[in-house]
């Protein structure tokens, strides 16, 4: 019986040590896969909106991770500056932002939270989308009697197509920095998407320009560089100034124009009233046409080709319809 | 001159080009900046083409362009081999002319090396004491009289020092009850911006990182008035000090922030430490009732140290939630080893739905409680004996707040607090038993403006009932400050 019993003894600690081996093993081999996967670790890409965060997805494709902080359809001035964001901002190695105080009101504190140097200004891994892009609207003077204006210009520049390209290509350039040898790989998306752009560029314009001049009503003073790209008119806005809620006098004044000068189309954002659009548009026999501020809020508009995409149609029908 | 210009400006791009192509090896890069320069380029060139169309015209503003501009534009565009067409007009800040009559505005962001804002509360109210100060409104900042009061001017600078610091300052301006102006340096630090191994170091004079309601400053309360818990525990004009802070950013997948504060501990803005009390009108410091030894600091024992810790989850898509732990440690001036302890717990929710305009709807909900352990030392000369005790205090708020439409927010608080029967002062009105339920309503015709109006109900073992009401009108100039969640 002790005999036995030492037997399964020695063959227990024979089993342990094999059991010990192949443990080892097993965790050498764990860690090597864990360092190759690292080697080929996907960029962290944050965007602060999803219109950067659409266009970081097309250039940065498989070899980013992609997180946006605002939800596609939350006013993009009024972002709760959460501390799951500082988490984020922490792990990114590059962030995308407007960088025309849009974000003003809620990025500076997550930064400063995040501690995270590879975003310092300067750095490729912080990636200004307003950089090289002219912006409408700088304002002569501050004035805040004027409602909330941005001093650097009208941050919303996204809608336009070509500025479009100019963010892409900005993201393109920091993404190689951040990781040169995908850099082919971000430069083969980059030009993808750029003659994708082209060629669906070609086609809106077609579309929209049979109505080239044409006035479009707006609730915030968003769509300015829409309205620039498509030759139309967009200077009436159901806000009396921007970011001052629509007030009775004022849509007052909104409809008589509208009625004098035979204004159709009203463009409303997801987080806005619509009812106030559809009350206008009741008086004056118009039509209220959704018009989503960022890509990824609906199926029809995950990227920010078909975004742009939606967007176009949208009002080609409301023009249409009021034919 | 104008060709001059041209030439100059020219022959700056190719340099810079030049500069550019022997840098970047980078191909997307340097088709990056050819089409930055290409448009710069056009820019310039339309610019040149305005400024033409301007000085040849008797209104410059709004000229409608004539097709030969136009052609003339394509034409430029073609020649300088851009593939997109530029922006019709230019936009950029250097590409407007300026003129004379043109306002030369200061302070524009980005153009200035710090941020400058000012922040004024205003107050209008009644009360059924006569001196609300004495009993009922025990915050610095609070309205504190009837009729007119100004609390609250303050002055905030911000901005980056350096590569490795940014500096922010508060200095609060306020009328007393004789309309008398006060002034006090509220918060003056600076913080490091790149610590390694997710470190931050604060240091200066600022808020300790005790709850929630300690680090905000007044204008970014939600009622008139400060806890009765915060006035009791931390004086009137909250927890701040001279000292330091290490903060760390835990490696967790939610986020997880952990605090360490060092403070002198000298002085009212300590007041649970070495605060040295009040006169008791013979010469003598008291606090407790005790006679204060204004001791000088012996040893890093003699400092008081904060740690906290804090946590934040996202519970739904919509819903935030940060929960947090504080703590405040070091030695009161009742004796030469006499300790206060200081313990808090903070819960702080909020629902926000995904299409809010201008952040409403919202709902939110803020509980605060704390508890103080005031070891008093003994003193037997006091007019009755005081024995060597531990005096014990603690309380809550509570505050629920519904943004219901943009611009409006209405909420209401309730706040307790109590201390135990020590043989100091069984019977003080700042340690007895006392309750207050303050429903508000704010409406912010702007971001940087708000008009509030709250009621108070107070009920005190030892001040009995009281009813106050108070207006509180508030304006904020200069820079946009950034909302902290």
């Amino acid at each position: 019986m002790p005999h036995t019993n030492s037997e399964s003894k020695l063959l227990s600690f024979e089993k342990g040590k094999l059991k010990m081996k192949t443990l080892l093993q097993s965790w050498f081999s764990l860690l090597g896969v864990l360092l190759i996967v690292d080697a080929h670790a996907k960029l962290n890409v944050v965007a602060t909106t999803w219109d950067f965060g659409a266009i970081a997805q097309e250039i940065g494709g498989a070899r980013i991770e992609l997180l946006t902080l605002a939800k596609s359809t939350e006013d993009p001035h009024f972002v709760d500056a959460k501390p799951s964001f500082i988490v984020k901002l922490n792990h990114a190695d590059a962030l995308v932002e407007g960088g025309s105080e849009l974000e003003v009101g809620w990025l500076p504190p997550l930064l400063e939270g995040a501690r995270n140097s590879k975003l310092d200004a300067g750095k490729p891994g912080h990636i200004y989308g307003s950089e090289g892009i002219s912006l409408l609207e700088i304002p002569a003077t501050l004035d805040r009697s004027k409602g909330d204006i941005h001093a650097a210009g009208n941050p919303h520049f996204m809608p336009d197509p070509l500025n479009g390209k100019i963010v892409a290509a900005h993201i393109a350039a920091s993404l190689c920095q951040l990781d040169p040898k995908s850099c082919d790989y971000f430069k083969a998306n980059l030009k993808a998407f750029d003659e994708r752009l082209d060629a669906k560029m070609a086609e809106w314009q077609k579309l929209l320009a049979p109505y080239k001049g044409k006035e479009v009503v707006g609730y915030h003073n968003y769509w300015v560089y829409f309205a620039k790209r498509f030759d139309l008119k967009m200077d009436l806005y159901l806000e009396p100034k921007p970011g001052i809620p629509p007030t009775p006098s004022h849509l007052a004044e909104v409809i008589t124009k509208m009625k004098s000068e035979n204004i159709k189309v009203i463009v409303v954002q997801p987080y806005q009233n619509r009812k106030t659009a559809e009350t206008v548009a009741s008086h004056t026999g118009g039509v209220v046409v959704d018009f989503p501020s960022f890509p990824g809020g609906s199926k029809e508009t995950q990227s920010y080709i078909e975004w742009m995409n939606f967007l176009v149609n949208a009002l080609r029908k409301g023009f249409e319809q009021k034919k | 001159m104008k060709i001059v210009n041209l030439i100059g400006l020219s022959s700056a791009f190719c340099l810079s080009a030049m500069i550019a192509q022997a840098q970047e090896t980078n191909e997307v890069e340097h088709l990056k900046k050819q089409l930055q320069q290409q448009q710069q380029q056009i820019d310039t060139l339309i610019r040149k083409v305005e400024e033409l169309a301007k000085s040849q015209s008797v209104s410059p503003s709004s000229v409608p362009k004539t097709d030969d501009q136009k052609r003339l534009e394509e034409q430029l565009a073609r020649e300088l081999g851009a593939t997109n067409s530029p922006p019709a007009s230019p936009g950029a800040e250097p590409s407007k002319p300026w003129s004379v009559s043109q306002p030369i505005t200061i302070g524009r962001a980005g153009s200035a090396y710090m941020n400058i804002s000012f922040d004024a509360l205003m107050d209008a109210g009644w009360s059924t004491a006569a001196d609300p100060s004495a009993q009922l409104q025990l915050g610095d900042h609070d309205p504190q009289k009837r009729g007119f009061s100004l609390r609250n001017a303050e002055v905030a600078l911000d901005g980056a020092v350096d590569p490795y610091f940014k500096g922010f300052a508060n200095i609060v301006l306020k009328l007393d009850n004789d309309n008398a102006t006060e002034i006090e340096l509220e918060e003056a630090f600076l913080q490091s911006t790149s610590l390694p191994a997710n470190l931050q170091l604060k240091a200066g004079q600022f808020f300790a990182a005790f709850g929630r309601n300690n680090l905000q400053h007044p204008h970014a309360w939600a009622l008139v008035d400060a806890p009765i818990i915060s006035t009791r525990l931390f004086g009137p004009d909250g927890f701040r000090n001279v000292g330091a802070q290490l903060s760390w950013l835990a490696p967790t997948p939610f986020y997880t922030e952990a605090f360490l504060g060092i403070f002198d501990g000298e002085g009212g803005t300590t007041h649970s430490f070495r605060n040295p009390g009040e006169d008791d009108g013979t010469g003598v410091n008291r606090f407790a009732g005790r006679a204060t030894l204004n001791r000088n600091l012996r040893g890093p024992q003699d400092l008081v140290f904060t740690p906290r810790l804090a946590s934040s989850f996202e519970i739904a898509d919509s819903q935030t939630l940060v929960a947090g732990l504080s703590g405040a440690f070091g030695p009161n001036d009742t004796g030469p080893h006499s300790r206060t302890e200081i313990y808090g717990a903070d819960v702080y929710w909020k629902w926000k739905p995904a299409n809010a305009k201008a952040g409403f709807p919202f709902v939110s909900w803020q509980t605060e409680t704390m508890y103080r352990r005031f070891g008093a030392s003994a003193d037997s000369l006091a007019s009755t004996p005081l024995p060597s005790e531990n005096i014990k205090d603690w309380g809550i708020y509570s505050q629920l707040l519904w943004g219901f439409k943009p611009r409006w927010i209405t909420g209401l608080r309730g706040d307790y607090a109590s201390g135990n029967s020590a043989r100091f002062d069984a019977s003080d009105p700042f340690r007895g038993e006392r309750w207050r339920i303050s429903p508000v309503l704010t409406f912010y015709p702007s971001e940087f403006s708000k008009l509030r109006l709250q009621y108070n109900y107070d009920h005190g073992q030892f001040i009995g009932s009281e009813h106050s009401v108070w207006l509180q009108l508030e304006f904020m100039l200069g820079a946009h400050a950034a909302h902290k969640f």
